[in-house]
């Protein structure tokens, strides 16, 4: 049976070694928003052995371009966006000791294969559900990459964000699971 | 002969596509309560309870549905009889796109597909304009988005494969698409013409309305049966496992070249919007 656990960040590996995918996470604290290009950026700066503009250890990233939100509310719509999409970049963010990934939909073998070695794990927030998420977000400011727009790397900070755990860092996959119990 | 200023489709462009993002479709929620009632899955149910929250935080506060805002689909029918004035017909829908997404605090999801830069306003839109009988014109606005038409596919069969052959394509496309297309969702196929066209009665096909039955007796049982193997994946709402990876199967159909079988399948997310606007 689904356990109800909430987590505050930054994650330790403990926080993360408790978690069993079908686990409901509540997410509160400072998480960070990157998409594809974003994460390009990230990884470029890795590459060139330069500083990144945030500090990626015990971090949580959210895979979200929310919509701008109207004058006087901290954000608009602020649902997943499809991770498959970052799986090529993943992998060197979890080396860097980035502890959680927020998105919807399938994770590779490589990223999956690199939570369990760094000991991370990914959570499925439910997409298409950006007005029902922005209500958990109570700040937000661009930290860099404003020329991106929606795509910029936001600070955000969370209260009781919900999600599940789609991979566990023991290489479970609740999507293959939930087939194998509902395939008929 | 009746005259239409373009300005006044410039109008109800920008107000569509911000109206098509806040307010979810009544059929779209009929489907959700029902769907909650009939799923079995725990962590599906609660996926069907957020969906309808999201709906009426959305409606009421006006935040868009999902913050994929889309990229603006619009088909536009145009009376022969009609006489459009005062400017540039494309140029108004596109003046419009650019004034709701502007306007209505929506997100803008068009960019260079080498760069990447962003377009800044989402446009251009997608446009199809056909001419029909009549004195009216009408627009349907469809904002798609991404995610879904990721993992949407255009198959050449050849025409050997026949019907088990279209109906393997179809649950195929849908089973690789997983949690990735923003399940439950609404499929399109359309099955025939050329390579094109398949695709856009596929689009087309996700216009009718959720819950509606093909007038083809015929159409109406065979999307019955592929809903069936398609809810019998188990994917489930957000792919989590459960009795409803899609709400509907929509099926346009038109003749193809004796060396063809196209089958094209167009996914919609469950942020199933559009709006007809006639003027």
């Amino acid at each position: 049976m689904s356990r109800l656990i909430k987590l505050n960040t930054p994650l330790s590996d403990n926080d993360v070694e408790a978690l069993e995918i079908g686990d409901t996470v509540l997410v509160s604290g400072v998480i960070y928003t990157a998409r594809d290009a974003a994460h390009k950026r990230l990884v470029d700066l890795m590459h060139a052995g330069q500083e990144l503009p945030l500090e990626v250890a015990g971090q949580v990233i959210f895979y979200v371009g929310p919509t701008p939100g109207r004058p006087g509310r901290v954000i608009g719509a602020a649902g997943p966006t499809t991770a498959y999409r970052m799986d090529p970049y993943a992998p060197e963010l979890l080396a860097r000791g980035l502890k959680a990934m927020i998105g919807k939909g399938k994770r590779g073998p490589e990223v999956i294969a690199a939570m369990v070695k760094h000991k991370a794990v990914y959570l499925g927030a439910t997409g298409g559900a950006g007005a029902l998420i922005s209500k958990s977000i109570k700040s937000a400011q661009i930290v860099a990459y404003e020329d991106l727009g929606p795509e910029a790397i936001r600070r955000l900070v969370v209260e009781d964000l919900p999600t599940i755990v789609i991979n566990d860092c023991r290489g479970r996959d609740l999507y293959e699971e939930g087939l194998r119990r509902y395939a008929r | 002969m009746r005259d239409i200023e373009v300005k006044e489709i410039t109008r109800a462009v920008k107000e569509a596509v911000m109206e098509a993002n806040y307010r979810l479709g009544e059929d779209m929620l009929r489907a959700f309560a029902e769907a909650l009632k009939a799923e079995e899955s725990p962590s599906c149910q609660e996926v069907f309870r957020q969906l309808l929250e999201n709906a009426r935080i959305a409606r009421e506060e006006l935040i868009p549905i999902c913050q994929d805002c889309g990229l603006a689909v619009i088909f536009a029918e145009v009376g022969q009889e009609v006489h459009l004035v005062g400017g540039d017909f494309q140029a108004a829908i596109q003046e419009g796109v650019r004034q709701g997404y502007q306007e209505g605090y929506l997100r803008k999801s068009m960019c260079d597909p080498f760069t990447r830069a962003n377009t800044g306003d989402n446009t251009p839109a997608v446009i199809y304009t056909t001419i029909v009988p009549g004195e009216t014109l009408k627009l349907m606005v469809v904002p798609k988005g991404g995610g879904s038409e990721n993992m949407s596919r255009v198959h050449m069969l050849r025409p050997a494969a026949g019907l088990a052959g279209i109906k393997e394509k179809i649950v195929e496309t849908v089973r690789e698409a997983g949690a990735n297309c923003c399940p439950p969702t609404i499929i399109g196929v359309g099955i025939g013409g050329t390579f094109d066209q398949a695709a856009l009665l596929a689009k087309k096909a996700l216009l009718r309305e959720v819950g509606s039955k093909h007038p083809d007796p015929e159409l109406a049982a065979l999307e019955e049966e592929i809903l069936g193997l398609i809810n019998n994946l188990g994917i489930g709402a957000a792919g989590l496992g459960g009795r409803f990876t899609s709400l509907a199967v929509h099926i346009n159909l038109m003749p193809c070249h004796i060396a063809s079988l196209p089958v094209a399948v167009n996914i919609q997310c469950h942020a199933s919007r559009h709006q007809e606007v006639v003027l």
